[in-house]
């Protein structure tokens, strides 16, 4: 078995190429949002980090906010799994530019149409940032088709955590702010790669020592 | 709540009355909440997995059904609770995503439940309610005092069990 040390410290630089890793990512996804949504995106990412698993439901707020979280896995040369959050809010007023639809402020129900856009959202997102990892690892990743969750992070967490947190404690997160018409908006992208993958990926990006 | 205890994801902890423990937004996990009606002392363990034996690191008992029902019986003996008046009640196992390829990995909530039943009945400890299955997460408080868990959820209403 690898040992990767728990918390999981990265140098500077594998942090730095996978923080560019990041960056280029939301800048593929806010490229192909602009063109769904017909309208300016931009995206960034304000915080590229390893967390310990343990860490990661009080990162988006605590165990019980509400979030709409889209989940697909990957297969591969390095396995594993990606799961997007946005916060309630966030994921209405995205609804809402997408669809032109007034979903109203209280409303947990998002209709087959804004559940499939927010799908949709989450494919971007998640396909972005893996065409970016793709790129700097010469790794093939191969997604599933993403699913979604309108439920608490903890519940959500919970259920993603089983197929990766059998052997392995940490994430990689990130962090996309996204501004459009005057509206902002937050997700929280974590990609879970299982043990071995994680130090596949680091190799192939020529950081890890 | 300052006289809750917080159970987070693969941990047990046990409390005394009026201490209740809590556990915040269980997905395909399963909350054992074992209690000595008399001694009225309660036990919660926010389970993971079904099964130890299937991952490479299973120190943390914690984590899983067959290793932490166990523990925590033992945790609670321990503490003073008499094993024959312990009983048992559980909330969870939901299956959160919904996928076209019916693997067998994504029908974790409902193995979390059968390994939770299944570890009971190897310690001999009566399943007198449960909450489980369906695609919603559940928060609970398991009140010490009465034996009581309050399950709380999104869209899916409250429930005492």
């Amino acid at each position: 078995m690898i040992e990767l040390g728990y918390p999981l410290s990265l140098t500077g630089v594998q942090l730095d190429a996978l923080r560019e890793v990041g960056n280029i990512g939301a800048g593929n996804a806010a490229t192909a949002l602009s063109q769904m949504l017909n309208m300016r995106v931009e995206m960034s990412v304000p915080e590229v980090q390893m967390l310990p698993i343990s860490r990661v439901a009080a990162t988006v707020g605590g165990a019980d906010t509400y979030v709409a979280g889209i989940y697909l896995q990957i297969t591969g040369s390095a396995p594993g799994s990606i799961l997007f959050l946005l916060p309630l809010a966030d994921a209405r007023r995205l609804v809402r530019a997408l669809l032109k639809e007034n979903l109203r402020d209280d409303s947990i129900c998002f209709g087959e149409l804004g559940c499939s856009a927010l799908v949709e959202l989450g494919n971007i997102m998640t396909g972005s940032f893996l065409n970016a990892l793709g790129m700097f690892t010469s790794l093939k990743y191969i997604p599933t088709v993403p699913s979604l969750c309108l439920d608490m992070v903890g519940a959500i967490l919970g259920s993603v955590l089983h197929s990766h947190g059998v052997d392995s404690d940490t994430v990689f997160f990130i962090k996309t702010d996204f501004r459009y018409q005057g509206d902002c908006g937050v997700g929280y992208l974590f990609f879970l790669p299982e043990a071995e993958a994680l130090v596949e990926i680091l190799n192939s990006l020529g950081v890890f020592k | 709540m300052n006289n809750c205890i917080n159970v987070e994801i693969a941990e047990m902890k046990i409390a005394r009355a009026p201490i209740n423990l809590i556990s915040i937004g269980i997905g395909s996990c399963v909350g054992v909440c074992l209690y000595d009606p008399v001694a009225r002392l309660g036990g919660l363990a926010h389970i993971l997995l079904p099964d130890s034996r299937q991952s490479r690191n299973p120190e943390n008992k914690a984590k899983f059904a067959d290793t932490a029902i166990p523990a925590l019986l033992a945790d609670m003996v321990a503490a003073g609770a008499i094993k024959s008046r312990i009983v048992a009640k559980i909330a969870g196992g939901a299956q959160m995503f919904a996928f076209a390829q019916a693997l067998d990995y994504m029908r974790i909530g409902e193995r979390n439940v059968e390994a939770a039943i299944e570890a009971l009945r190897k310690a001999g400890i009566p399943l007198i309610a449960r909450d489980t299955g369906s695609n919603y997460g559940r928060s609970i408080r398991f009140s010490t005092l009465t034996g009581k868990v309050y399950i709380k959820t999104i869209a899916h209403g409250e429930k005492v069990i």
